[in-house]
């Protein structure tokens, strides 16, 4: 026990070293949404989103206060604890944290949902469509900004085009200039996992802020009687001689707990109402002009069991795809949705993916370099075939390209 | 309204000079008797993309509204037909109930582990959808030198339908002009 302490109770000068680095961190939690991002950073080159190497520099974030600070004060007071009040307690700490962690590692390294870019012959399609129903644009007037109505339940929802990605975004969708990727259901882009949270990966981001928050409260509350139970032995000024490690990671914890129990709250709000950080931000549905969410059950147990009991959707992205710069047939891509993805080597920078897809990632620890699709570069390159005669676009009743007037 | 002539080695392949369902324009179709025929013997003359049709929020729908340019290619009830049973499928994979429900908890707690043993009912969906789309393509489509891209090819946005013409055909179906393809 003695050679226990002296290795895990940290010199004064490198706890605070920590608190400084987490009050740092808790900065960056309280940041969400695109807005808050600065957009500017928009590279001239075309990058990979979702690099294996800044993958691991972002989750560090996440990943040094977790695995240093929590457990370090917590195995001080497990001897301790575990023979004056249950061995239970260390064990049931150390599976919340493995949980902590596996979630963590799922969120950061799962598809969020992403949407891969239209393939030249799609682009060329919607391209003809808007056309078509932008009808004559008068020279030096400004073409009319391109937007879909839908009806869901009764509410008109607008779909925006994405020049980057050139698609008609769904419903919920919203590009990350971060990712520089449209993501499905688009939540915000974290930065302590270092990804971006949408419709794939919003559970486990939501079980990684419950059972951290459950942790960092069960740890806080272990400590204080770890450290209750010592006064009461050899008195208060004594224990915080024996173990002063223990007692300013008290207050380490006190201060932590605020900003991720205040972040799962938000996110159970959230998710009672069916809406994303994203819809929130922007006050989507926040009831104005009798504007209401048409995603909602109006139900919480309803909206609960869909957000995180809900199908596990597959994702259509191919991490391994090589672009071919001025192909205009679609690359190659193994699209059996069930078969594992397993990848050892990293592939450089200078690959970017092409637009699909494939197999559905099964493991969550398994550490994949993700590399997301990248600048399309193609769509400049001569068609080979004759794009559809321009017809009537899409008119289906409910959803018509509207013009606007600027 | 031109004559198609017969190049030799494709002698398997068919030229009718009207469509199965009566209708007197594009008299010059190609048929196919399968798809490595269509593969090889055929050039890629459109593609058509089906939409997705968000009226039930962000369901995975497809509009089943017929296209114009498939409609000397194949009769609107059996487009519609495969667009609604494809429908049925993903609401199937998506359906919120006991069974996703179970799933969910149970990943859950084995900290989705169980994703390395077991397959999701997605998953399982999404190989029942493809096999679909491969018989389908066999036959129904092929034979009228058409062929569908299964959905999650391309990111569940839209059913692309590629349009083939025979090669060396100089005849032209809804107003496309044929333009061959590098030859095999």
């Amino acid at each position: 026990m003695k050679s226990e302490l002296t290795l895990l109770t940290d010199p004064v000068f490198l706890v605070l070293l920590r608190m400084i680095h987490l009050l740092e961190l808790q900065s960056v939690v309280l940041c969400a949404g695109p807005e808050a991002v600065n957009v500017t950073c928009e590279e001239t080159y075309p990058h990979s989103s979702m690099d294996w190497f800044n993958q691991c520099s972002r989750m560090e974030k996440a990943q040094s206060f977790i695995v240093n600070i929590l457990p370090d004060c917590f195995i001080v007071g497990c001897p301790y604890l575990a023979v004056h009040l249950s061995p239970a307690i260390p064990v049931f700490a150390v599976l919340l944290f493995v949980f902590v962690m596996a979630m963590l590692l799922r969120t950061s390294f799962s598809d969020p949902g992403v949407l891969p870019r239209a393939l030249p012959e799609e682009a060329n399609f919607i391209e003809m469509e808007i056309e078509a129903a932008n009808g004559n644009v008068l020279a030096g007037q400004r073409p009319p900004p391109r937007i879909k109505n839908v009806q869901i339940n009764n509410q008109i929802v607008k779909l925006k085009y994405c020049y980057t990605c050139k698609i008609f975004r769904p419903p919920r969708a919203s590009h990350c200039s971060i990712c520089d990727n449209c993501v499905d259901r688009f939540d915000h882009h974290c930065p302590w996992v270092g990804n971006c949270v949408g419709k794939r990966n919003y559970r486990y981001f939501y079980l990684f802020t419950l059972s951290l928050s459950l942790l960092t409260i069960y740890i806080f509350a272990f400590d204080i009687v770890h450290v209750a139970l010592r006064s009461v032995d050899s008195g208060f000024v004594n224990t915080i001689k024996e173990t002063p490690g223990t007692v300013l990671e008290v207050l380490v914890c006190f201060f932590t707990l605020w900003s991720v129990v205040g972040l799962t709250g938000f996110h159970t709000y959230l998710i009672s109402l069916n809406q994303t950080t994203n819809e929130d931000i922007k006050g989507s549905w926040s009831g104005k002009n009798r504007v209401q969410n048409p995603y909602s059950h109006k139900n919480i147990i309803e909206n609960c069991c869909e957000v995180l009991c809900g199908p596990t959707y597959p994702s259509v992205l191919d991490r391994r795809g090589v672009m071919l710069e001025d192909s205009t047939s679609p690359t190659p891509s193994d699209a059996s949705a069930a078969s594992t993805h397993k990848s050892s080597n990293p592939v450089s920078q200078t690959t970017k993916s092409s637009a699909p897809l494939i197999p559905n990632e099964h493991t969550p620890d398994e550490a994949k370099p993700s590399i997301g699709a990248g600048t399309q570069k193609s769509t400049s390159s001569p068609k080979e075939e004759k794009p559809p005669s321009p017809t009537s676009p899409n008119a289906v009743a409910p959803a018509v390209i509207k013009e606007s007037a600027h | 309204c031109s004559c198609v002539s017969l190049i030799g080695d494709r002698s398997r392949s068919e030229f009718s000079t009207a469509d199965s369902d009566g209708a007197s324009k594009a008299p010059v179709l190609p048929r196919f008797h399968n798809l490595q025929e269509l593969r090889h013997s055929a050039s890629l003359a459109n593609k058509v993309f089906i939409q997705r049709d968000y009226t039930d929020g962000t369901v995975c729908k497809f509009q089943t509204k017929f296209p114009s340019e498939l409609e000397s290619r194949i009769e609107r009830t059996l487009f519609e037909d495969t667009v609604k049973t494809l429908n049925n499928y993903y609401a199937e994979a998506e359906k919120i109930g006991g069974q996703s429900y179970l799933e969910g908890c149970l990943a859950c707690l084995t900290i989705y582990l169980i994703f390395l043993c077991i397959e999701t009912r997605y998953e399982k969906v999404l190989k029942k959808i493809s096999r679909y789309i491969q018989e389908q393509n066999e036959k129904v489509y092929a034979p009228r030198g058409l062929l569908i891209t299964d959905p999650i090819e391309r990111g569940m946005r839209v059913i692309e339908i590629s349009v083939y013409e025979d090669r060396g055909s100089s005849g032209s179906s809804s107003g496309s002009s044929t333009t061959s393809s590098s030859g095999r």
